[in-house]
């Protein structure tokens, strides 16, 4: 935790506070995702305990991707990530900052996604509820870090827009897994989400610490 | 001398293949499947090939990284194994989700199955043909090491899928070193083995032309770009 993350962040905070890019269009797109399922799946019921947790974590995926694909564009412009490549701190100060930033972003649209959520599902949870506090921050992360990381290795190429989502699911696809198991385990309570929150856990650790690794590989590959 | 040693690896390569398909068609017919089982001898070593060759893609994309900078000559021919074992890692991971689904159908009543295992295999071919796209989405010089960044990324799914073989699923638990009951009867083994062998080596055939192919293709565009600046 140095100065360089901390003025990192506060600048991506600032600016998403004057423009709320991030959040309007990420919230929409979710809200957007939620009717959709609801419609073509008619929840009630048991069922739509069953689905919940997966509609929830796909709504979440699919709004993110249109905010990490703004969050390096930014950077483009006036050639400010030439600066960047040049200023004497780590890279991975840099990617730390836009993670956390982005991490509040997709955190606040679940927020104000999870009451719309319960009326549309006519959702009683019947596990332990808190627990979504320790799943979904879980796996928010592994979304935001990863997606991130992979905005960041896919802006130099043609069409980086197309390319983000086709790099970045396959790899999220075991932390989707581990997240819809464990929301829908506390949804039905059914069975015990232990594992797949263990799972979800170690995802974050092991790419987290790559992604730290290898983000000045990405930053100055030439 | 190269060549001649390909040859003969190549001669090897097809006895071997002859004599697993004859010791497969000649293997008796097992006990609960009868004939159905003899899938085992094409699905099981195409999955350890397609483990096996992501594992050298994965050490492909390590290798570019480490010598990216000190040695490019050296850091493309590590590149060039990257990119063969991601391709014929998918090849082999194709033939595996072929076999698999066929051999479900007849033996559980089933196509698929969503368990840990199937899951998590598809979802290693997937990252796989990500990587591929990858390497022809993005240009210029730094294509290269993205792609070895994401490389390293796909590698280290392979053992969460290891770990997810051991939750219980559908698919039968691991057969060799597994729980008691587990292991084969000697008159199936033996030809099983021979299949492991003919094909790891028809895959290392494969393997070795693919990875020669892009040493030429990377020569021929070093010398286009020569070219073009000498014009």
């Amino acid at each position: 935790m140095t100065s360089a993350l901390w003025t990192h962040l506060f600048k991506d905070l600032r600016i998403e506070w004057r423009s709320r890019e991030a959040i309007n269009s990420m919230l929409f797109f979710a809200l957007l995702v939620v009717v959709l399922f609801s419609l073509a799946f008619d929840p009630r019921g048991a069922f739509s305990r069953d689905i919940a947790g997966g509609v929830l974590c796909v709504a979440t995926m699919f709004a993110s991707v249109s905010a990490l694909n703004q969050a390096w564009a930014r950077e483009i412009r006036h050639q400010v990530l030439d600066a960047q490549r040049m200023a004497p701190t780590p890279g991975s100060q840099m990617f730390l900052a836009k993670v956390l930033a982005n991490f509040l972003f997709v955190s606040i649209v679940q927020l104000i996604l999870a009451p719309v959520f319960l009326v549309f599902y006519n959702l009683h949870i019947l596990g332990n509820a808190w627990l979504l506090a320790l799943v979904l921050p879980l796996g928010t992360w592994a979304l935001v870090a990863n997606g991130t990381f992979f905005a960041a290795l896919s802006i130099n190429s043609r069409n980086r827009e197309l390319l983000l989502p086709l790099i970045l699911f396959p790899i999220f696809m075991p932390a989707l897994l581990a997240m819809v198991n464990s929301t829908t385990a506390i949804f039905t309570g059914e069975f015990d989400p232990a594992i797949w929150v263990k799972l979800l856990a170690a995802y974050d650790i092991i790419y987290t610490t790559v992604s730290l690794m290898l983000f000045d590989t990405i930053l100055h590959a030439e | 001398m190269k060549k001649i040693l390909l040859g003969l690896f190549a001669a090897v390569t097809a006895v071997l293949m002859v004599l697993g398909f004859q010791l497969a068609a000649s293997a008796p017919a097992e006990m609960m499947q009868g004939d159905e089982y003899r899938i085992i001898f094409y699905h099981v070593p195409s999955a350890m090939v397609a483990f096996l060759f992501f594992a050298i893609s994965m050490a492909g994309s390590i290798g570019y990284l480490a010598f990216r900078e000190r040695n490019p000559a050296r850091a493309l021919a590590w590149d060039g194994w990257a990119v063969a074992g991601a391709e014929v890692g998918v090849v082999f991971c194709t033939v595996v989700l072929i076999t698999g689904p066929l051999w479900g159908y007849r033996a559980w009543g089933i196509w698929w199955a969503w368990d840990a295992r199937l899951t998590t295999t598809l979802l290693l071919w997937l990252i796989y043909v990500s990587y591929l796209l990858l390497r022809r989405f993005a240009a210029g010089p730094q294509m290269r090491t993205s792609s070895a960044v994401l490389g390293i990324f796909g590698g280290i799914a392979v053992p969460i899928v290891y770990i997810s073989n051991r939750i219980p699923g559908q698919h039968p638990g691991p057969v060799f070193g597994g729980d008691r009951g587990s292991g084969m009867d000697p008159v199936i083994l033996r030809p099983f083995l021979w299949n492991i062998l003919a094909w790891l080596f028809w895959g290392i055939l494969v393997l070795i032309l693919r990875h020669q192919l892009e040493l030429k293709q990377q020569a021929a565009a070093a010398r286009e770009a020569e070219q073009a600046l000498n014009a």
